[in-house]
């Protein structure tokens, strides 16, 4: 039996307890690595991973890149302008020219939901979704799991509230599928129109303010609010927004006294975070950067690895 | 290329000699500890004993323990463990699962003498990796090797300092340390492939 009996990591939803906790445990051994010194082991040497980024990103990709490199493994970076897409080629016809290149890995991000799991099997390498539109981001949801967990001791019977725009939020539906499925409760508040059809389905708790969400959470999920998306008909203006969902003092003391404070990144501060907040002693935000270098670094281990040890 | 080796499950080997009981590994333990005493100069001190895990972690344990005790105004050995797991040659086609411990190394090692511990040295592979993972943290200023237990069938120039046991052994037959540590009573055994059971 192996450990991970997936080819791709296309998102949380599936991912069975076992999956989740071999990724996180996983993980947390890689942490020490990050500590070093020399900041590199010769695990993945030879091994080619692919970033290929087709939508902006800089956080998500430097972490795949700094996790591959720290494993030995070549990384390659590939963003949406200055790539070929911009010429017109179709993602399948990018995919399979990374693909006739012979990566192990492709890190995908793209703005479309669904993307990555057009590729995986369509091509030989393993693919890790790393964003496909609003759809999921599950190396977030791990390293969000396995932040909670460090803090927190365990998940199993949190109250985690995730809170802002879950409407447009890959990282909000990949967190709710880890969360429950490893035993948390999960509140989700924002504006209704932020909200979308289906959250109950997935076994959230929905509400349209954020006080309720945040009465006695263990856990105070923060999403960015995208401000491409104000001044239309979904939410006035980020005045309005942060007057009504933003984090401040006053409702943070809703939660529980030593609630933490997690946020994806990037940070609107002043808008869906008070600065005070962002900056102190609850926020784990920091941490949650750190974590996901080594989550991701899990990922490509078990992915780049799985290929060989099962042919 | 010669494929990888998996230990074979423990339903296939029968226990085939005794080559230490538990006086014996403790003897054999004290006498390993004098002789690094004895042998790796004065101006080498402290020891740095680090072992490999999981069997050569305990023993170095253990050997801190009696170095500090045998020798005369001996200061006590520093203690360290690496985890090889990720440094294996074989990383994705020896082990199914992968289980990776902790490597602690709370002290510096550039510039130490350092005698690094295994429970079984074999084909010399795992001390191959053990080695690349002290350069990742450093530059000892030598490196040792003491083993409980040489079996022999090298497959790299790789020759210990001090040794427990020597013995010659087959392909078919694998050397079990059994410890303390892990709920089982201090003995090492040769056992053997049964006939029939798959190579």
């Amino acid at each position: 039996m192996t450990a991970f009996p997936h080819r791709h990591l296309l998102g949380t939803e599936g991912l069975s307890v076992a999956d989740l906790l071999t990724i996180m445990d996983l993980g947390e051994r890689f942490l020490e690595i990050n500590d070093r010194t020399i900041k590199k082991v010769p695990t993945l040497r030879g091994k080619t991973v692919v970033n290929l980024f087709l939508e902006p990103s800089t956080r998500t990709r430097t972490s795949f890149e700094i996790a591959a490199k720290r494993l030995s493994a070549d990384a390659i970076n590939i963003s949406g302008s200055g790539s070929s897409t911009v010429k017109g080629e179709t993602l399948m016809d990018t995919a399979k020219n990374v693909d006739a290149m012979s990566p192990d890995v492709v890190v995908l991000r793209h703005a479309q939901a669904g993307a990555a799991a057009m590729l995986a099997g369509r091509i030989r390498a393993g693919v890790v979704n790393a964003g496909d539109g609003a759809h999921e981001h599950p190396t977030q949801a791990l390293l969000d799991c396995s932040t909670i967990r460090a803090h927190k001791g365990r998940i199993d019977g949190l109250t985690v509230a995730i809170c802002g725009d879950i409407r447009h939020s890959r990282v909000a539906r990949s967190n709710i599928w880890a969360l429950r499925a490893l035993g948390a409760e999960v509140r989700v508040a924002g504006p209704r129109t932020l909200l979308a059809p289906g959250l109950a389905e997935m076994g959230a708790v929905v509400h349209d303010r954020i006080e309720p969400a945040l009465e006695g959470a263990d856990v105070v999920m923060m999403l960015r609010i995208q401000k491409e998306r104000m001044g239309t008909s979904l939410f006035p203006n980020t005045r309005e927004y942060s007057r009504y969902f933003g984090l401040n003092a006053r409702r943070l003391g809703l939660a529980k006294k030593d609630a933490i404070v997690m946020h994806p990144g990037p940070i609107n501060r002043g808008v869906e975070l008070d600065p005070a907040i962002a900056d102190g002693p609850r926020a784990v935000i920091l941490d949650q950067v750190a974590r996901g270098v080594a989550i991701r670094m899990a990922v490509l281990y078990l992915l780049a690895g799985g290929e060989t040890a099962d042919g | 290329m010669t494929p990888p080796r998996s230990p074979p499950p423990d339903s296939d080997l029968r226990e085939r000699r005794e080559l230490l009981d538990e006086p014996g590994l403790a003897r054999t333990l004290r006498r390993l500890a004098l002789e690094i005493v004895e042998r790796v100069p004065q101006a080498d001190r402290p020891l740095y004993l680090i072992g490999i895990r999981t069997g050569g972690a305990y023993l170095a344990q253990r050997l801190v323990e009696l170095v500090a005790s045998v020798g005369e105004g001996e200061p006590r050995p520093l203690l360290g463990a690496v985890d090889i797991s990720l440094y294996r040659d074989d990383v994705f086609s020896g082990l199914p699962k992968p289980e990776i411990g902790p490597t602690e190394l709370p002290e510096p090692v550039d510039g130490k003498t350092i005698v690094l511990v295994d429970d079984v040295l074999f084909t010399g592979r795992t001390v191959r990796a053990a080695m690349d993972v002290l350069a990742d943290y450093g530059r000892p200023r030598s490196v040792m090797l003491a083993a409980l237990v040489d079996r022999g069938r090298r497959e790299l120039p790789i020759q210990p300092d001090f040794v427990g046991v020597t013995v010659q052994t087959t392909a078919t037959e694998s050397v079990r340390v059994m410890l303390k540590e892990r709920g089982e009573r201090d003995r090492v055994v040769l056992r053997e492939r049964q006939a029939g059971a798959a190579p």
